[in-house]
């Protein structure tokens, strides 16, 4: 699926470039007399997408992971740092310019049935990012409506029927058919499968799959589940208050995981088997990111932490290769046994 | 501890009026539970799982038709006039709810909220009750209770908004508490928080639970006993550990191979189950997987299948185990 107006990158430029992306928002201010607080939503991101490879990125609530989703997305402003499509920077492109770019990314959003408007049909709905980068004739449009909604598995028929006669898993083939009509190079997937049951969220990543085979697509896929950018990416970023904590390959960050956190997190995913007693996690006290601490952000849950810990926050760093861990105790860590993965 | 069950289900049917006409939401769905026993409720949405909670809770809609019984301590629920049911709700039998933001008013604050039902139960004064209510908030380990239980539902994360609505279910001490997918909105780091919580006040408390759950490692660790419903019916129950060992009705063996699994190479491609979940308002006769079940014969379509017993209280209700579990339907 070429387009011949899509200027083809020089081999080996990423596909998307963050470079020490920081967001951030100001809070309602408290009081008359003091400067309102600020929230550090995004702490210095840096991350490459080459072209036709995944990144996935992992983290709890407020860990930053959907607000970089809106920046790669040009939704808003970063307060500092660049976000380079192909090598140019989207936040300097003028305005015409940057939406006739958007062609080359889109995005599925987490809640089918919030981000398809009720009152639009289907062909509308798909073909909104199409007729928002330009005037285009109504037989060729609804040609081009049909072509992605058979590759996403729906038919033809479906075009002239309301979202409300789909079922949530139907809906997210067509919020993806919609990112794929403008034939785009990275879709940025902000927890694509969480909504929908499991026997459906099977279909939908087999499907996500599938397109990346055919189409040579990048994701970025924002989850709170491991097991789902494990099976996707190439890469997973691991991020906690703003901030990616551990970068790499799946096997090397499920199977070696350099960070606590990491860890906590595989941990944490409740094991489908017989014999699972339960595990006691041990109660891990809830912080905010209000707290400003001078070392290590994890410092106040990990088990590992020392004064080393708590007076110097540590940089992202190569504990092998490019496996990326911001941990004074990487490789101590990485000497523990690996957490268990899930047999079968 | 008595061997009487606290908890007896026989035979509960849920008819409701949907927009698409009457459905048959919840079938033939039995089970005892003894003082401090456990029970999972597994399965997709429309299965009947949660209508299954609010059937035990009255929470039904008054158009709701509800046939068999519920029996607690052996006094029919089933019937009981709605100011009866008040009596119990909240005191003797008590939910967690999914979604902590909506769960609590975000016009009183936490202390009134928690402080409530032992108001409207116990009788006791309005100091006692607060006093109570910090305890609980305390136990359920909210931080500084004390100082923040004049605070508002939107002062707190949501990890610290679903043990606020613990606290308000357990604060008349109930016999059987109900958690419909308690931790489906929160982290994965706080969901097994919250769950070791429930499982050490349900054995501190004996109190009998049944956690409902989409999700198979939830219901895998957290309880003794599980049902995995499908389309109404209960498709297959027993000991958590026998199901898991063999799993024999073909749709839980679906929907345990359909999970994505850490470890799997990229490019692992899911095995899915064909088709989509059924409307209640349409559910096909016979055996409710037949329409997307991999080894359906024409007799499935017949007739809803009976239970067949396949281990020591493990039934599955499905003609063809014969074929589904020499396939292998075990799991690790």
């Amino acid at each position: 699926m070429t387009a011949p107006d899509h200027a083809s990158p020089a081999p080996g430029t990423p596909l998307l470039e963050v470079t020490d992306l920081a967001q951030r928002y100001t809070l309602p201010r408290e009081s008359l007399f003091k400067p309102a607080a600020q929230v550090h939503a995004l702490n210095g991101v840096t991350a490459r997408v080459m072209p036709g490879k995944s990144l996935g990125v992992v983290g709890e609530s407020g860990s930053g992971k959907s607000t970089l989703a809106r920046l790669v997305m040009a939704l808003e402003r970063p307060t500092s740092g660049t976000v380079s499509l192909l090598g140019r920077d989207l936040n300097r492109m003028p305005p015409d310019e940057l939406r006739r770019a958007r062609r080359d990314f889109q995005m599925v959003f987490q809640d089918p049935y919030g981000s398809l408007d009720p009152r639009q049909t289907i062909v509308r709905v798909v073909a909104e990012p199409l007729t928002a980068l330009g005037r285009i004739d109504r037989g060729s449009l609804r040609e081009r409506v049909a072509v992605v909604l058979r590759q996403v598995g729906l038919r033809d028929a479906d075009m002239d029927k309301f979202p409300h006669e789909f079922s949530g898993g139907q809906r997210q083939r067509i919020a993806i058919a919609r990112a794929l009509i403008t034939q785009p190079k990275l879709i940025v997937a902000d927890e694509p499968v969480s909504a929908l049951d499991v026997s459906v969220q099977a279909q939908v990543l087999n499907l996500m799959q599938d397109l990346q085979e055919e189409f040579g697509l990048s994701y970025i896929l924002i989850s709170h589940d491991l097991a789902v950018v494990d099976l996707l990416c190439d890469e997973i970023a691991v991020m906690y208050l703003g901030r990616i904590v551990e970068q790499g390959r799946p096997d090397d960050l499920f199977a070696h995981s350099a960070h606590p956190y990491t860890r906590a997190l595989l941990d944490a995913v409740p094991r489908a088997r017989a014999g699972g007693i339960r595990r006691r996690r041990g109660a891990q006290a809830i912080v905010s990111r209000a707290t400003a601490t001078t070392g290590c952000p994890y410092a106040p849950r990990c088990p590992l932490a020392d004064r080393h810990c708590r007076e110097t926050a540590p940089a992202l760093r190569s504990v092998g290769g490019a496996h990326l861990a911001a941990c004074h105790h990487a490789e101590a860590v990485m000497a523990l046994p690996p957490v268990i993965a899930e047999a079968g | 501890m008595s061997d009487a069950p606290l908890i007896e289900v026989k035979d509960l049917g849920v008819r409701l009026n949907t927009s698409r006409g009457p459905a048959q939401a919840v079938r033939g769905v039995s089970f005892a539970l003894r003082r401090g026993e456990t029970l999972g409720l597994v399965g997709e949405s429309g299965c009947g799982k949660s209508v299954t909670a609010l059937a035990l809770m009255g929470l039904l809609p008054e158009s709701a038709v509800v046939s068999g019984s519920i029996r607690l301590d052996g006094a029919e629920l089933v019937g009981l006039p709605d100011a009866a049911y008040c009596k119990l709700r909240g005191n003797r039998i008590s939910m967690i709810f999914q979604e902590p933001m909506t769960a609590l008013n975000p016009m009183h604050t936490i202390g009134h909220q928690v402080a409530e039902p032992l108001r409207r139960h116990t009788g006791i004064s309005a100091a006692e009750a607060q006093q109570e209510a910090i305890a609980l908030l305390d136990r359920v380990g909210l931080p500084d209770a004390a100082k923040r239980i004049d605070a508002y539902p939107h002062q707190f994360s949501g990890g610290q908004r679903q043990r606020i609505t613990i606290a308000m279910a357990l604060a008349c001490q109930p016999d059987v508490l109900i958690a419909d997918e308690p931790t489906t909105a929160l982290d994965v780091t706080i969901q097994g928080q919250i769950l070791d919580l429930i499982a050490s006040l349900v054995e501190e408390r004996g109190m009998s639970m049944i956690l409902i759950s989409h999700d198979l490692g939830v219901i895998a660790e957290n309880v003794d006993r599980m049902m995995v419903m499908y389309g109404g019916t209960v498709v297959e129950s027993g000991a958590t550990d026998a199901v898991f060992r063999r799993m024999g009705h073909p749709y839980t063996q679906g929907l345990f191979r359909a999970r994505p699994r850490l470890g799997a190479r990229k490019g692992t491609r899911l095995k899915t189950i064909a088709g989509t979940v059924p409307e209640l308002a349409d559910l096909p006769a016979g055996c409710t997987f037949a329409d997307r079940c991999a080894i359906v014969e024409a007799r499935c379509r017949a007739a809803l299948p009976a239970v067949v017993d396949v281990g020591a209280a493990h039934g599955v209700r499905c003609i063809r185990t014969d074929v589904s579990m020499a396939a292998g339907g075990s799991s690790a």
